[in-house]
C-alpha cells in the first residue's frame, strides 16, 4: 500500500462516519450511515423506509431476469440495475432503521407482507420482457424526479443518498428509454407487446403521486417532496417517450393502491416469501 | 431462405445485418483512467450502435474500469491475415540496426 492511499483512506472504518464522508469510489456506503450517531426524527425515518422498500422490492422483481433475459448482455444490465435499487434500498432501510433500533437486514427479512410500505408498482409481476422496461420507464423516470428534488432535503442523509442514487437512476431512465424506441419502432410483434404493456402497468403509476399525510408533514418541513409535485414532470417526460416510440398513451383506468398503507396485492407474499425464506431459514447466516 | 428475406436490413450504423435474429457482434475499447489510449477489452453482442456503448458500460466498466469507451462493429476492423505471419512479421528479425540502441555513439559527440 503506497503512501498516498493511506493517506487518502485515513480513518476508513472508524467511529467518526457520516453522511458526507467520502469513501472509497466516493460513494456513500450503508456502513456509514450505520456509523452516525444521530438516528432519524421518527417521521423521517418512515419516509426512508418507504423509500427503500420500493428499491428493495423492485430490486428482487428485477434479480428474476437473471439467467432469463433475451440476451446475456442485456442480463447483465438488468441485473445491474437490480443492484443499484438494492444499495439504495440498503442505504435508506439502514437509516430509517435507526429511528426505531432495526437493521436494513431486520427491515428487509423480518417485516411481514403488512408492514412494507412500497407502492404495487413495484410488486406486480413483469416476467415479459415489455412489461419490465414499461415498468423501468415509469418508475425511473419517478426516482430521478424524485432524487433531483431530495438534492435539497433538510436531512442530510436522506439528501446525500439521493445524490449516489440519482446518478444511477439516470442511467436508468436511459436503458428504459433505448428500449422503448427500440420495441415501438422494431417489429409489428414488438410494438404489439410494448403496447400492451404500457396498458398493463399504466393503472400503478399514478400510486406514486399520492400525498400521504407523512408526506405533507415532511414537506413542510422541507424533507420530502410531495409526490403529487412530481406529477406534471413526470406526465410530460413519460408523454415524450411513448411519442418518440411511435406508441398511443395508455388508456388503462387507475387500480386501487393502498401500498404506503400496507395493502398489496396478492404478488407481494410470494416476492416475500422467495426473498427472505434463506434469512429466516438460518437465522444470522452469513455468506 | 426464401427471396422476400435476402433483402439484407441495415442497422443505426448503417451496417449490414443479414440474420434479422442474431445482434451483431462489436468490439470494446476501454480507457481507464491512468491509461492514456483506448484498450481492446473484449467482444459483446448489441442490436445497435447506442445499445453496444451502453452494454460495453455494464459488462467492461462495473468495477471502476474506465472513462472511456469505444465501440465498432466486429465486420468493421480489417485484421492481418495469420497465413500471412511470415510474410508479415518475419522480416524484421536480424535487422536491428532499425532500433536505436544498435548504435554506438561516437566519442566527442554531443546531446546524445
Amino acid at each position: 500500500m503506497s503512501h498516498d492511499f493511506e493517506e487518502e483512506f485515513a480513518g476508513y472504518g472508524d467511529n467518526v462516519a457520516s453522511a458526507t464522508r467520502v469513501t472509497p469510489g466516493h460513494a456513500l456506503r450503508p456502513e456509514d450511515i450505520a456509523l452516525q450517531d444521530a438516528p432519524p426524527a421518527a417521521d423521517n425515518g418512515e419516509y426512508a423506509v418507504w423509500l427503500g422498500d420500493d428499491s428493495l422490492i423492485l430490486a428482487q422483481r428485477l434479480a428474476w431476469w437473471i439467467s432469463r433475459a433475451p440476451e446475456m448482455e442485456e442480463d447483465i444490465a438488468l441485473g445491474n440495475i437490480g443492484l443499484d435499487l438494492l444499495g439504495h434500498a440498503r442505504s435508506f432501510l439502514t437509516y430509517g432503521g435507526k429511528s426505531i433500533g432495526k437493521t436494513e437486514d431486520d427491515l428487509a427479512y423480518w417485516r411481514e407482507e403488512d408492514e412494507f410500505r412500497s407502492v404495487h408498482l413495484v410488486e406486480v409481476p413483469g416476467q415479459d420482457f415489455g412489461l419490465t422496461i414499461a415498468r423501468q420507464l415509469f418508475f425511473s423516470v419517478y426516482l430521478e424526479l424524485l432524487y433531483t428534488r431530495l438534492l435539497n432535503s433538510t436531512d442530510a442523509t436522506l439528501a446525500a443518498i439521493s445524490a449516489k442514487a440519482l446518478k444511477e437512476v439516470e442511467y436508468h431512465v436511459d436503458h428504459a428509454t433505448q428500449w422503448m424506441l427500440r420495441l415501438g419502432g422494431g417489429t409489428e410483434e414488438s410494438a404489439r407487446r410494448i403496447q400492451h404493456s404500457l396498458e398493463v402497468m399504466w393503472p400503478y403509476a399514478h400510486e406514486l403521486f399520492v400525498d400521504e399525510p407523512l408526506h405533507e408533514r415532511l414537506a413542510a418541513t422541507g424533507v420530502a417532496a410531495l409526490p403529487s409535485s412530481l406529477k406534471e414532470d413526470w406526465d410530460r417526460r413519460v408523454t415524450a417517450v411513448i411519442e418518440e416510440s411511435g406508441l398511443a398513451m395508455p388508456a388503462a383506468k387507475d387500480a386501487l393502491c393502498r401500498g404506503r398503507r400496507g395493502e398489496h396485492t396478492e404478488h407481494l407474499g410470494y416476492l416475500l416469501a422467495e426473498m427472505q425464506v434463506l434469512a429466516r431459514k438460518f437465522p444470522g447466516a452469513t455468506w | 431462405m426464401g427471396a422476400e428475406n435476402q433483402i439484407n436490413d441495415t442497422n443505426a450504423t448503417g451496417a449490414l445485418q443479414e440474420d434479422k435474429h442474431a445482434w451483431p457482434l462489436w468490439e470494446v475499447f476501454v480507457r481507464s483512467s491512468r491509461g492514456l489510449s483506448h484498450v481492446h477489452a473484449g467482444s459483446l453482442h448489441a442490436p445497435d450502435a447506442d445499445m453496444a456503448v451502453r452494454n460495453a458500460r455494464d459488462l467492461y466498466t462495473r468495477r471502476n474500469e474506465g472513462v472511456s469507451l469505444w465501440v465498432v462493429l466486429s465486420d468493421n476492423i480489417i485484421a492481418s491475415d495469420p497465413r500471412d505471419k511470415e510474410s508479415f512479421f518475419e522480416s524484421p528479425k536480424g535487422k536491428d540496426y532499425r532500433h536505436a540502441t544498435y548504435y554506438t555513439a561516437s566519442e566527442g559527440v554531443k546531446h546524445l
